[in-house]
C-alpha cells in the first residue's frame, strides 16, 4: 500500500486526467460491444483480439514510413471487412442460438486470432511512435502525453459520428429497429442478416481505431487482447446496452479507478483490481435483482 | 481392392518398422550425435526460441564442418531433434519426457527462458541425461542441487548488479537512492534479489519498489513516483515489453533521471523501435559482439556476428551468441570424456574450464557459469540519430566511456 497519491495533490491530479484519457479510449471498445451486444446478444471475447488487430494494422503503416496516426482512417475500414468476414464464417451460425454458444465460438475466435496474429507477426511487443511530444500542466507538475490526449479527442469523434449514424441513416435506424425487436423488424421489411453483418462490421471498425490509438498510446503484443475484452465486458455491465452517456461515464470511471488501484495498491493489481471490481459488480448486481424478483412475487 | 488393402498393410508395417528403428538407435547413430531441444518456436517466446534455434544451428553446422566432435578415434557429426513446445512450461516437460524415452535421446540442449529450463530440468535430473542449456539464468535453477545441468550463462541477480556498483562508484563510494520496477516472473524477480543484495552491500537504500504485471503497458504511475523522488537510478526489467514501455513513457513524460539501467534491450531492438528517445539507457547484457573472448570455431565476436549476419539476415543477439556456445561446451566435454557414457560426459561438463567467443566458461556446483561477467552497454546516438550499442562496463571490455549522469531532458 502507498499513499503517496493522497500526499502529493498534484499526483492526484495526474492519476485523474490519466485516468479520463484511457477511460474515453476503453469507453469507444466498450461502445462496439454494447451495439452488437445489444443488437445481435453476443458477447464478443475475441473484442480485445479485434483491438489488437487494428493496433497491427497502425503499426505496419507506421513500418512503411506512413504516420501512425492514419491508422485511425485505415484501420477501421480493413476491419470492417475483417469483422463482416468473420459474421459471414461463423457468428451468422451461432446468432439466435444460446448466449452460451455464441461465448464459446467467439472464445474460439480469440484463440485463432492470437495465435494467428502470432505466427504472422511474430510474438515480439512492437509500438508505433507518433512524435507528438508532451503537454506540461501546473508548472510541470503533471504531465500529459499528447499521444494520450489525441486518443481520447479521435475516440471521442468517433463516438459521436457512430451517434449520429445511428439517429440519422437509414442502416442505423434499421440496426435500432432490430436491436428493439427483430422480429418485427424482419415483418416490417428490414433485411436482419445484413442488419447483423454491418453490425458486426460496424464494432469491430471500432475496434480497430481503438487498436491503432493503442500502437499510438501504449504496446501492442499477440497476447494482449483479453485486458481489453474484460474492460469492455465490464464497462457494458455498469452501464447496460444501449446507454452511450453511461458507457462512457463507466469508462471514465474504470480509467480513474486503474489509476489510483495501481497508484495505492501498485501496478502489479491494476488488471487485478479490474477483475476483482467485475466480481463485485456482478455480485450486486445478482444481489438487486434477486431483491426485485422478491418484490415482484 | 484386395491390391489395396495389400498395399496399405505394407506400408503400415514399414512405418511401424522405420519407427522402432528410430527409436532404438537414436543416441549415437553412425556417425551422428543426437541432442535432443525442446524450443519455443510458436507461442509468446517464439522470436528468442527462434534466436536460440539459429544459435543452435549455427554452432551444429559450424563444428561439423570444422571436423565434428572425435571420440574414441572416431569421428561424429551433431544433430539435434527439435520439438516445438509451444512457450507452455506443461508441453516443454512433456516433450523432454519424450525425447528421452521414445526418442531415446541421450543429452539435451535446454528451452527458451528460465520458466521452461525449470519445467525439463527435473525431468532430465530423472533419467540422468546431461543438459547443457543457455537461455535459464534464474537462480534457483541453480540451488536446487542439479547435478546434470550446466548453464553457460552468468544467473539473473548479476543482471544488472553491475549498474549498482557503478552509480555508486561514480558517486564517490556513497549509497545511492534507487527505484526499481520488476515484473512478476521468476527471471525478473531474480534481477530484484540481486539489486537488493547490491543495495545492501553498497549502502544504497530503495526509494521506490513497484512491480509490474504480465500484461504491463502503463507504467506512468512508477515515473510519475520517480518524477517526484528524484532518485539516482532507475532500475526496470520486464522483458521487452518493460524495456519498450519504459522508454516511450520515459520520453513522453520526460522524466530526468541519472542512471537508467534495464534488461532485454536487445530483445526490444530498443534503438531501432525508439531511435533517440533509447540514448544513454544502460542494457545488461550475457554478451557483445565487441568482447574480445576467442576460440577455435567462431574465431571471435565481430566475426560470430558478421558470419551470423550472412546466415540468418540480422545481428545477433546475445540469446543466439550464448546458444552457440552451448554446442561448444557439449563437443569440449564428449571430447575430453571420449566416451559417450552419460555419467562420464557429465562429469567432464562439471570440470568444464574453457573461453568460447562467447566468454569463460567454468561451472559452479550448482551449474551456474561463475567464469563470465555480466556487460553493460549503453545505448549512444550519434547527431544524424543514428544509435548504437556500446560497452562501458566492466571497464576491462570497455569499448567507449560511459556517459553519466543522462542529460536532462530539456537541455537534450
Amino acid at each position: 500500500m502507498d499513499f503517496m497519491v493522497f500526499q502529493y495533490p498534484m499526483i492526484t491530479v495526474q492519476a485523474c486526467l490519466d485516468g479520463i484519457l484511457l477511460g474515453i479510449l476503453f469507453a469507444l471498445i466498450a461502445y462496439g460491444m454494447a451495439l452488437q451486444w445489444g443488437v445481435m446478444n453476443i458477447i464478443n471475447i475475441a473484442q480485445g483480439d479485434l483491438v489488437i488487430l487494428g493496433g497491427y494494422i497502425a503499426y505496419f503503416m507506421y513500418l512503411y514510413g506512413i504516420h501512425p496516426a492514419w491508422g485511425v482512417i485505415v484501420s477501421p475500414i480493413i476491419m470492417y471487412f475483417v469483422g463482416v468476414g468473420i459474421y459471414k464464417l461463423v457468428i451468422n451460425k451461432v446468432v439466435d442460438r444460446d448466449l452460451f454458444i455464441s461465448i464459446l465460438a467467439t472464445f474460439g475466435i480469440s484463440i485463432l486470432f492470437m495465435q494467428l496474429m502470432n505466427f504472422a507477426f511474430g510474438a515480439d511487443v512492437v509500438l508505433a511512435n507518433s512524435g507528438y511530444g508532451t503537454t506540461f500542466l501546473f508548472d510541470n507538475a503533471v504531465v500529459l502525453p499528447n499521444s494520450k490526449i489525441f486518443s481520447a479527442f479521435i475516440s471521442i469523434v468517433f463516438a459521436i459520428c457512430l451517434v449520429i449514424y445511428m439517429k440519422k441513416s437509414k442502416l442505423g435506424r434499421a440496426i435500432r429497429a432490430t436491436a428493439q425487436n427483430a422480429r418485427a423488424a424482419k415483418i416490417l421489411g428490414v433485411d436482419t442478416e445484413k442488419v447483423y453483418a454491418a453490425t458486426f462490421g460496424i464494432n469491430a471498425a471500432l475496434c480497430g481505431v481503438a487498436g491503432a490509438l493503442i500502437s499510438i498510446t501504449f504496446t501492442i503484443h499477440p497476447y494482449m487482447g483479453l485486458p481489453y475484452t474484460i474492460r469492455s465486458f465490464m464497462i457494458v455491465i455498469v452501464a447496460g446496452l444501449g446507454n452511450l452517456p453511461g458507457v462512457a461515464m463507466s469508462g471514465m470511471g474504470l480509467g480513474v479507478f486503474e489509476e489510483f488501484a495501481d497508484y495505492i495498491l501498485g501496478t502489479e493489481f491494476r488488471i487485478g483490481s479490474v477483475f476483482l471490481l467485475l466480481v463485485l459488480i456482478l455480485v450486486y448486481r445478482r444481489f438487486k435483482l434477486s431483491r426485485k424478483r422478491e418484490y415482484l412475487k | 481392392m484386395k491390391i489395396n488393402k495389400i498395399i496399405l498393410s505394407f506400408i503400415s508395417a514399414v512405418a511401424i518398422l522405420l519407427s522402432t528403428s528410430v527409436v532404438s538407435f537414436a543416441k549415437v547413430v553412425g556417425d551422428k550425435i543426437v541432442l535432443g531441444a525442446a524450443i519455443s518456436l510458436t507461442g509468446k517466446y517464439s522470436s528468442n526460441g527462434v534466436h536460440t534455434q539459429n544459435g543452435y544451428n549455427m554452432a551444429v553446422d559450424r563444428i561439423n564442418s570444422m571436423g565434428g566432435v572425435k571420440v574414441g578415434g572416431k569421428t561424429y557429426k551433431f544433430e539435434i531433434i527439435y520439438y516445438d513446445d509451444e512457450s507452455n512450461p506443461k508441453r516443454a516437460a512433456q516433450l523432454a519426457e519424450r525425447l528421452i524415452s521414445q526418442d531415446g535421446v541421450e543429452f539435451m540442449l535446454g528451452p527458451y527462458s528460465s520458466g521452461l529450463t525449470k519445467a525439463i530440468a527435473p525431468v532430465t535430473e530423472k533419467y540422468g541425461v546431461p543438459m547443457v542449456e543457455a537461455n535459464g539464468a534464474s537462480r534457483s535453477l541453480f540451488t536446487k542441487g542439479y547435478k546434470y545441468l550446466f548453464a553457460v550463462l552468468a544467473p539473473a541477480n548479476l543482471y544488472l548488479d553491475v549498474a549498482i556498483r557503478t552509480a555508486v562508484e561514480l558517486n564517490g563510494g556513497k549509497g545511492v537512492r534507487i527505484a526499481q520496477a520488476f515484473e512478476q516472473d521468476a527471471f525478473s524477480q531474480d534481477v530484484r534479489l540481486g539489486i537488493l543484495d547490491a543495495a545492501k552491500d553498497t549502502g544504497s537504500e530503495i526509494i521506490i519498489d513497484d512491480k509490474l504485471p504480465k500484461e504491463l503497458n502503463d507504467m506512468a504511475a512508477t515515473l510519475v513516483k520517480v518524477k517526484q523522488m528524484k532518485p539516482d537510478v532507475l532500475v526496470v526489467s520486464g522483458h521487452t515489453k518493460g524495456a519498450l514501455t519504459a522508454i516511450r513513457q520515459i520520453a513522453e513524460m520526460k522524466v530526468d533521471v541519472p542512471m537508467l539501467a534495464m534488461t532485454h534491450c536487445d530483445a526490444a531492438k530498443l534503438s531501432k523501435q525508439h531511435g533517440k528517445n533509447s540514448q544513454y539507457a544502460l542494457c545488461a547484457s550475457q554478451w557483445h559482439k565487441t568482447l574480445t573472448y576467442k576460440d577455435n570455431f567462431f574465431k571471435d565476436g565481430m566475426t560470430y556476428a558478421a558470419d551470423f549476419q550472412k546466415e540468418f539476415g540480422y545481428d545477433p543477439p546475445y540469446q543466439s551468441a550464448e546458444s552457440s556456445a552451448a554446442l561448444l561446451v557439449f563437443k569440449d566435454a564428449f571430447e575430453r570424456a571420449n566416451s559417450f557414457d552419460q555419467k562420464k560426459v557429465r562429469d567432464a561438463l562439471a570440470a568444464t574450464n574453457m573461453q568460447t567467443f562467447y566468454g569463460n566458461i567454468k561451472f559452479a556446483p550448482g551449474g551456474q557459469n561463475v567464469d563470465k561477467p555480466m556487460v553493460l552497454f549503453q545505448v549512444m546516438c550519434d547527431s544524424s540519430g543514428k544509435c548504437e550499442n556500446k560497452v562501458v562496463a566492466p571497464l576491462k571490455w570497455a569499448s567507449a566511456k560511459l556517459i553519466h549522469p543522462i542529460p536532462k531532458w530539456s537541455k537534450r
